[in-house]
């Protein structure tokens, strides 16, 4: 049995110090009985000779001097986990919340987690089907990734986080259905966010394979920082333990990067770019690698981390080092957002790193990176064409242009949006692609290959899908003498 | 003997009180696990060390013990093919010790010390060697002799020779007696301090090119083996990806690959691709000339900052055999940042953006080991280096990118907007340049074609008209201009369609000799210099790209493999033909 302390030499909200401290180590576990018998955590971030600095998960606020009892747990933070965390709700820190009484441990995990060995990786490969076209035609989700999704205040992320959930077919594809899992992280969000996605994983009949760690808006700011880490331990312990395929979403990264920003400058760290502590990367880094696949282990562990981008800036910090670290992300836009347009996802500056080794033959099909190539190139010309004319008039366009504008507001329409409801096929979603893309003159398409458009180009079909004669679609266009 | 224990600890920084036993930059064990540190600053009252590993469960009162040397690893054969940490422990042999996740305090060799190598003596008795000789060779990988050169402060005259034949890195192969009778032992294996340049007899100019094979570099913006390039661009602009292009086809023979601060999977995906990939010239796999140093952005910060001495010192090992080395570092901006976070720890007065105010003269240390070099046993070999740098928010204004600067020769800018519009490599032709074309032209004159130069020049000039006619057409739009500038965007359109766009996933567009890249841009410039006589006399422009010439020619790259450069002559027939109507 370790020292229990008395007395405490300074508070400074979030931290204490205590001095006389002896065999304390770093990074390591702190109960703290409060004067009125109540508990409190907290973990020693420095040490000095024998005197200790103590973050304080739950805040100092009513801790005195005197009467607080300091006891040190000989370990840096563990959580409890067993197969039956599934179903479950828990705090930040892993204490359940549900009501549903203690929970049957099998093990203790440190919430750090240790780095993974490259050399014991799997290169992700494995495609998921999410029915939604945006994402499995341009920026494909693949097992084992971690594909952030950009937003901004008031836009549908989490309807979008929602429905990969219910569509997403992440183990089915290898037969192993009952291997799927959701770890759901929830870090200052609202309450009504979290009630959202109980709901939503009720009603699709998924709540008994998902964990839930919640640490919501009025929750201690501190424990949002060990969140997501109980929450990453534990999809690591059902992936590589119990060979499941984990699906985690943590959202709000921002909120999460907030209280890192908060704690540092109350540590009186020096302040990078908008008061973010220069670590910052390093920090995120140690959430987002853990997504990923290991060798010999029978599941992976894919992440969705949500992230509202201050002012849809997406040079903030925050975005900007996320973006350095994740496979790609999920950018939402404002301008389609506005629209009525669902999901609005902008296709341009989103990615997905790790689609160019997923796609294709033996994968999705042979003609999709052709698509996907031709898709970005002709939608990136659709913006040049609609700034020129917001310059000069769309009348004053030259007649391809003209067309790009068309097939610009067709993409969006029927590609882009396609309602909360819609699963589509990766043949439908192709198909669609290339039946747009027929609505531009040939010649135009000059990323793909002859044969390639010998099969699937067909401007005719493409009229006749979007109910356009030829003619009304000249007319449209207002083109002579075609 | 001074029983010195650690004082204070905070994230990697640990601090020893009251001692004299250390020296600044030594390499020390800390705690009972041994991890490794090194000493970063000493005052009277404190000795300041910063910490490779995890610091997690570290106590005050734990044991701290000196080296005697400063931050250094073992080089000798085994090394290519290999993959290492930021500190030269051997990622495999780690997965087999402790599992799939590393812990702190794993240990490891960077040189397997049980495997045997076959040997072969260089030298016989009475020989007189001096440091930087080699004395025996081995044959590391089926395309890579080892060289065994005597390390530094030993030399004298061969009094013992191992036999030819299979023998186990540390046993001794030659024993060479100094004038003072001293006799110094040499194995396979000598170390070397990663902070400390290794000498060479002098630094050489360089006139030659590392060919890459991808056209944007190679044609607009080239690099000399010797030379120093950064790649800049902001997140999924393609510095990744053109790195790993430049480590699979350039003409380096040895490849140093570093992953400093990025992504393990990326680490997983070199892994697997470069044993995939078979080098054309020898037909062996191209693991067999490659190294990779991996820390990624998980593993200790601290180590991240050695990573990159590391990739070089072995670099320089390799090049003072005789080797031209190419050194990729992804990213330096991950290792500056490591800089800025382990002296915000110190709390060391920071300078622009909290980078510490020695950022620029490391960057300079860095770089300052790349060049074109006669060696210590006379030999020519080269260390090229390439960094990328991943700016805050894309924007090259900022410290890393503008200090980088100072101290390379080709600047390959990526740009958001080319990523976007899936432009690959995303290398912006207006911001980007390259210091080393006028030393390069004899080269080119001389080994590809006597007009390659000419022909870059005309492609560059095209380029930048076209760049001030956008600007108009920005404002008006493209159908009022006159025909003679028409034709210089259409063409301009398939010099960046064509010719600098690169398919990285295509069979023969990912890797292109010199000769097409030549003979692409004299297609182009053939049609371009016809169809402006047609438009001279007056003809209307419409005429000419209604003949889907222009489309034929972009798509050219994709239809000529690089071994049949016959084929060109068909496309000189195609401009002909399609020009002939007109006239
Ligand atoms: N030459 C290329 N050919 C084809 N695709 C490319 C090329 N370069 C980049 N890409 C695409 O862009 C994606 C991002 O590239 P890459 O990972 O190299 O970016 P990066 O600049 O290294 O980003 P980060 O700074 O986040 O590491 C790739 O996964 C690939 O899909
Ligand atoms: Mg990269």
């Amino acid at each position: 049995m370790k020292l229990q302390y008395m007395h405490l030499k300074e508070v400074n909200d979030p931290l204490i110090f205590l001095e006389g401290v002896k065999d304390v180590g770093f990074n390591e576990v702190v109960e703290i009985e409060m004067a009125d018998g109540s508990m409190r955590h907290g973990q020693v971030i420095e040490i000095k000779g024998d005197s200790v600095g103590i973050q304080v998960f739950e805040g100092t606020e009513g801790i005195s001097l005197e009467n607080t009892k300091t006891s040190f747990k000989g370990r840096s933070m563990h959580v409890g986990l067993s197969k039956e965390v599934l179903g479950r709700i828990f705090s930040g820190t892993g204490e359940p919340i549900d009501g549903l009484g203690p929970l049957f441990i099998d093990e203790y995990r440190d919430i750090n987690g240790l780095p993974l060995n490259p050399v014991s990786r799997v290169y992700p490969r494995n495609y998921i089907n999410t029915g939604i076209s945006s994402i499995d035609a341009l920026t494909t989700l693949i097992r084992g990734q971690k594909l952030p999704i950009f937003s901004g205040a008031g836009m549908p992320h989490d309807e979008l986080a929602m429905q990969i959930v219910r569509q997403a077919r992440i183990a089915e594809d290898a037969g192993e259905s009952d291997k799927f899992g959701v770890v759901f992280a929830a870090m200052g969000v609202k309450n009504d966010v979290a009630d959202f996605f109980k709901r939503s994983l009720e009603e699709a009949g998924v709540l008994d394979r998902v964990v839930m760690y919640l640490n919501l808006s009025n929750d201690p700011v501190i424990e949002r920082i060990l969140t997501p880490r109980t929450a990453l331990t534990t999809a690591e312990y059902l992936a590589y333990e119990h060979d499941m395929h984990i699906l985690v979403i943590m959202t709000d990264i921002t909120f999460y990067s907030e209280a890192l920003r908060e704690f540092s400058s109350s540590k009186g760290e020096i302040p990078g770019r908008k008061g973010f502590p220069g670590y910052l990367y390093s920090d995120l880094a140690s959430l987002f690698e853990r997504a990923g696949i290991v060798k010999g282990k029978g599941g992976s562990v894919t992440q969705i981390p949500i992230l509202s981008m201050p002012n849809d800036d997406i040079t903030h910090p925050i975005p900007d080092l996320t973006g350095y670290i994740t496979e790609g992300q999920i950018v939402l836009s404002r301008d389609l957002h506005q629209k009525g347009l669902y999901p609005p996802i902008a296709t341009l500056p989103s990615l997905s790193r790790l689609m160019k080794d997923g796609i294709g033959s033996g994968y999705t099909r042979d003609d999709h990176k052709a698509l996907t190539d031709q898709l970005f190139s002709s939608y990136s010309h659709v913006q040049e064409a609609r700034s020129l004319a917001s310059v000069i008039g769309e009348d004053e366009l030259s007649d391809t242009d003209k067309k790009y504008i068309r097939f610009g507001e067709f993409f969006e329409n029927n590609f882009v949006n396609q309602g909360p409801e819609v699963n589509r096929s990766i043949e439908d979603t192709l198909d669609l692609g290339w039946a747009l893309l027929s609505l531009l003159p040939r010649e135009e398409l000059d990323r793909v290959d002859s044969e390639v458009l010998d099969e699937f180009y067909n401007s005719q079909e493409a009229y006749e899908r979007f109910n356009i004669k030829e003619k009304s679609l000249v007319r449209e266009l207002g083109q002579k003498g075609e | 003997m001074q029983n010195d224990t650690i004082h204070s600890i905070n994230g990697p920084v640990i601090t020893v009180k009251d001692t004299d036993t250390f020296a600044l930059m030594e390499m020390v064990y800390v705690g009972e696990d041994r991890l490794l540190g090194e000493v970063v600053s000493m005052t009277r009252e404190a000795t300041v060390i910063q910490v490779y590993e995890s610091t997690s469960g570290l106590k005050p009162g734990e044991p701290v013990t000196s080296s005697g040397e400063s931050m250094s690893i073992d080089l000798g054969p085994g090394i290519l093919k290999n993959i290492f940490d930021g500190i030269g422990r051997p990622l495999r042999d780690i997965a087999e010790a402790t599992g799939a996740f590393i812990t702190a305090g794993s240990q490891g060799n960077t040189i397997d010390e049980n495997k045997l190598w076959p040997v072969r003596i260089k030298v016989s008795k009475n020989d007189t060697l001096k440091h930087g000789d080699v004395y025996a060779t081995v044959q590391e990988t089926d395309l890579i002799e080892h060289r065994l050169m005597v390390p530094r402060g030993k030399g004298g005259k061969v009094v013992y020779t191992a036999d030819d034949g299979d023998h186990k890195a540390r046993t001794t192969m030659v024993k060479l007696e100094d004038r003072d009778g001293f006799v110094h032992e040499l194995s396979l294996i000598q170390r070397w301090p990663i902070k400390t340049a290794r000498p060479v007899t002098k630094r050489l100019d360089t006139a030659k090119p590392l060919v890459t094979g991808q056209r944007v570099i190679d044609t607009l913006f080239p690099i000399t083996k010797g030379g120093a390039a950064a790649i800049p661009g902001g997140f999924g602009s393609g510095k990744t990806m053109t790195q790993h292009q430049l480590a699979k086809w350039c003409d380096a023979d040895i490849i140093v690959f570093v992953g400093c601060g990025e992504r393990g999977n990326e680490m997983t995906q070199a892994l697997e691709e470069f044993s995939e990939l078979i080098d054309p010239k020898s037909g062996k796999p191209l693991t067999d000339r490659t190294v990779l140093i991996a820390n990624t952005s998980n593993m200790p910060v601290a180590a991240r900052e050695a990573s990159i001495y590391t990739g070089v010192t072995i670099a320089e090992y390799y090049r003072d055999m005789g080797y031209h080395v190419a050194m990729m570092a992804d990213s330096t901006s991950r290792w500056a940042e490591a800089l800025r976070e382990i002296s915000g720890r110190l709390e060391e007065m920071p300078a622009e953006e909290g980078f510490p105010p020695y950022l620029s003269s490391r960057l300079s240390q860095f770089y300052e080991r790349a060049g074109y070099y006669e060696t210590l046993n006379h030999k020519t070999g080269s260390i090229t280096i390439v960094g990328a740098v991943s700016p805050q928010g894309a924007d090259f204004s900022e410290p890393v990118t503008q200090n980088t600067k100072r101290f390379i020769h080709a600047f390959w800018a990526l740009d958001k907007q080319l990523a976007y519009e899936r432009h690959y490599p995303a290398v912006n032709w207006n911001e980007s340049y390259s210091e080393y074309v006028n030393q390069l032209s004899n080269w080119y004159s001389e080994n590809v074609d006597e007009e390659f130069l000419d022909h870059r020049q005309q492609i560059v000039k095209l380029l930048n008209e076209e760049n001030k006619l956008q600007e108009i057409v920005k404002l008006i739009g493209s159908s009022l201009l006159p025909d003679d500038q028409k034709l210089i965007l259409e063409i301009s359109k398939l010099i960046r369609k064509g010719f600098l766009q690169q398919n990285a996933f295509h069979d023969f567009d990912s890797y292109v000799t010199l000769e097409k890249q030549m003979k692409m841009m004299d297609v182009i410039l053939y049609l371009y210099h016809e169809a402006d006589k047609i438009v001279d006399r007056g003809i209307a422009f419409r005429l000419i790209t209604q003949t889907d010439i222009f489309n034929k020619l972009t798509k050219m790259k994709y239809e000529i493999p690089n071994d049949d450069m016959d084929m060109f002559d068909d496309y000189y027939d195609l401009v002909d033909n399609a020009l002939s109507d007109i006239k």
